[in-house]
């Protein structure tokens, strides 16, 4: 077993390009589901209309990427106003029906054939990263994380991505500890009373949506950015549940929760996918694997690191329900 | 004219009219199924006086409280606030107009700390808009007063020591003062307090008595629901009686109390039971 290569590809996967999208697409369901408490299942339709308002747009149109970007933007406000006026006056369940139904439908739609000249069906689209890869000031043979190589186009990405990830952690914690921010937690703690201490709760929830939906957004383009290609299997209902796994995880409504339970959850999954990986592995001078073979072997280790990984997170919470950055007396109040 | 002189002009009938009233209601009916919760033909709070609703258990109180201030949506009906129609306006509006209500089920905000609920009260927050609030200096001082103010109410009722303590931790009975205290914070022109003394201790109840008498000596107008007829007494300049929806009685104190048709409504079909008074 090569520990130092489970060890840094861990890490690495745990803070890369990729884990930076997990950690946006989270932060913007905190903004949701944890200091506003909208129950939003359909955060992985928000990613993945960042991810496409960026690709189709340059690789279909030759768009220039700035207002591809600025796409993203005003398509997941869109979106957040469509879902906004559509559940928001209604019974809060209904928004979680609602969201987890069109969050399905764009999944849907981008996987059509019907639409498949525009979207590239379930191949995806390829060839819109060129600008990103431009702009890269980093030489193309990268760098060496210990026994992980990093390459000069991800390692752009994940300094890039961090600096964007700092820039909005560092708002919404402005906005959380603003009055702002406090409204939405009162919305989230009882909204009827928020109303009869005259707080507009509609105009606030549609905030909420629209920042939180377009921080999803750009986690989602920042998915795609990594991956160099975006296809709709990214953008499943799983998506949103490992988002929410994420939130309570590093702790709910905390800015560094989202941050922190991407770094722990996609620890564990590399380090447990990886371990059995070479646990279960055969080479020609060894053919002996290190598990023995009528536990695990190569064909079926793939089902067993959910599980474990499944384990691994049950244990987290159970020890320590609140998360990671949780505050354990607000634990003792969460029952409505 | 003091307010005792004042009171006592007004007409002890159903719907008398009072003069310069501060809420006047109209034709307000709400039923659930068959069942006709609250149907007001009319009816005048007066302004600036210390008024009581009171009725037995499930006689519409909390229902036509709902409806007034736009959380429950009558079958038909109109009223008017300082001259204006409320009909249809919803309950964040109503609050801002000046019209602020707490409820018989407290709503504390839980995981909130107790001077972050009383600051919410405060009206007009610059840092309330998310562009302002990203900045905060353009608010910082602006919630500093705010806080004094939060600190002076908490006092005031007996929370001073539970500043940063989340709302959650607190006892039924001081989720009651909170709520009232957080209601004042809103500055209402009209408030309008669902059983707010459930579950307080006499002592502090009598402070609260006080507290609620200088509201109307700033010249606020309080509405209140209680089944405590100590608080009743003690403070009330006129008195509203509902039962089965309607308003059968109106009067002071003494006046409503030796009515026959509320007594008749507090005991029901009991009436013939004694009840160990003067017999
Ligand atoms: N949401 C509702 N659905 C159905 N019936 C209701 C509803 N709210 C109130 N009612 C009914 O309306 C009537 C009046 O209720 P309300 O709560 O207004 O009484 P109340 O005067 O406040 O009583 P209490 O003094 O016990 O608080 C009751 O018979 C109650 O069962
Ligand atoms: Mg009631």
């Amino acid at each position: 077993m090569n520990w130092g290569l489970i060890f840094s590809n861990s890490v690495y996967t745990a803070i890369s390009a990729n884990a930076i999208a997990y950690m946006l697409v989270a932060t913007g369901l905190n903004v949701h589901f944890g200091y506003t408490g909208l129950l939003n299942f359909g955060q992985a339709g928000f990613a993945a209309i960042g991810a496409y308002s960026l690709s189709i747009p340059i690789s279909r149109f030759d768009w220039p990427w700035p207002f591809a970007v600025l796409l993203v933007i005003v398509s997941a406000v869109a979106l957040a106003l469509m879902l906004g006026f559509a559940t928001l006056r209604l019974r809060p369940d209904y928004l979680a029906v609602v969201t987890i139904a069109i969050a399905e439908i764009i999944r849907l739609c981008l996987n059509s054939v019907r639409f498949t000249w525009l979207t590239g069906g379930n191949d995806g689209l390829q060839g819109f990263t060129g600008f990103m890869e431009k702009l890269n000031p980093f030489p193309q043979q990268g760098i060496w994380l210990w026994k992980q190589k990093i390459d000069g186009y991800r390692l752009w990405l994940l300094v890039s991505g961090w600096v964007l990830l700092l820039i909005v952690a560092t708002l919404v914690y402005l906005l959380m500890r603003s009055p702002w921010g406090r409204v939405l937690r009162s919305i989230r703690e009882d909204e009827d009373a928020a109303r009869s201490l005259g707080k507009n709760v509609f105009a606030y929830k549609l905030q909420s949506l629209m920042i939180g939906g377009v921080i999803g957004a750009i986690g989602g383009m920042w998915l795609v950015l990594d991956k160099q290609s975006s296809q709709p299997g990214d953008f499943a209902t799983t998506f949103t549940f490992f988002a929410y796994t994420i939130i309570i995880l590093g702790g709910v409504a905390r800015v560094k929760g989202p941050i922190i339970g991407t770094v722990i959850f996609l620890f564990i999954i590399q380090f447990v996918d990886i371990a059995l990986q070479q646990a279960t592995k055969t080479t020609p001078t060894d053919p002996t694997p290190v598990l023995p073979t009528w536990l695990i072997d190569q064909n079926n280790y793939a089902q067993l690191r959910f599980m474990l990984a499944g384990f691994a997170l049950a244990a987290l919470v159970v020890f320590r329900p609140q998360g990671i950055f949780g505050d354990k007396r607000e634990q003792a109040f969460d029952v409505h | 004219m003091s307010i005792d002189a004042k009171s006592k002009s007004f007409e002890s009938v159903p719907g008398s009219s009072k003069p310069d009233a501060i809420l006047v209601v109209d034709n307000v009916t709400r039923s659930f199924g068959g069942l006709v919760a609250v149907n007001v033909a009319h009816l005048e709070i007066p302004r600036n006086c210390i008024t009581a609703l009171i009725g037995p258990n499930g006689a519409g109180k909390t229902t036509f409280f709902n409806v007034l201030t736009g959380f429950d949506e009558p079958d038909s009906g109109d009223w008017e606030f300082n001259g204006s129609s409320l009909a249809g306006v919803s309950a964040y509006k109503v609050a801002r107009r000046g019209m602020v209500r707490t409820f018989q089920l407290t709503k504390a905000l839980s995981r909130m700390t107790i001077i972050d609920n009383m600051r919410l009260g405060a009206r007009g927050q610059l840092g309330e808009s998310a562009w302002r609030g990203i900045l905060r200096p353009l608010w910082a001082s602006q919630e500093l007063e705010n806080t004094k103010k939060a600190e002076n109410l908490l006092e005031r009722f007996n929370l001073g020591h539970m500043r940063d303590e989340l709302a959650g931790s607190l006892s039924g009975g001081q989720r009651k003062l909170l709520e009232m205290a957080r209601a004042l914070m809103v500055e209402p022109e009209i408030v309008m307090l669902d059983e707010p003394m459930a579950g307080v201790n006499p002592v502090l109840k009598q402070s609260l008595f006080q507290h609620i008498k200088g509201l109307r000596d700033e010249g606020r107008t309080v509405l209140f629901v209680e089944h405590d007829m100590d608080m009743v007494r003690e403070i009330s300049d006129w008195i509203i009686v509902m039962a089965q929806g309607e308003v059968i009685a109106e009067g002071t104190f003494d006046n409503v109390g030796s009515n026959p048709v509320v007594v008749n409504a507090y005991l029901g079909s009991h009436h013939e039971v004694d009840i160990g008074g003067q017999s």
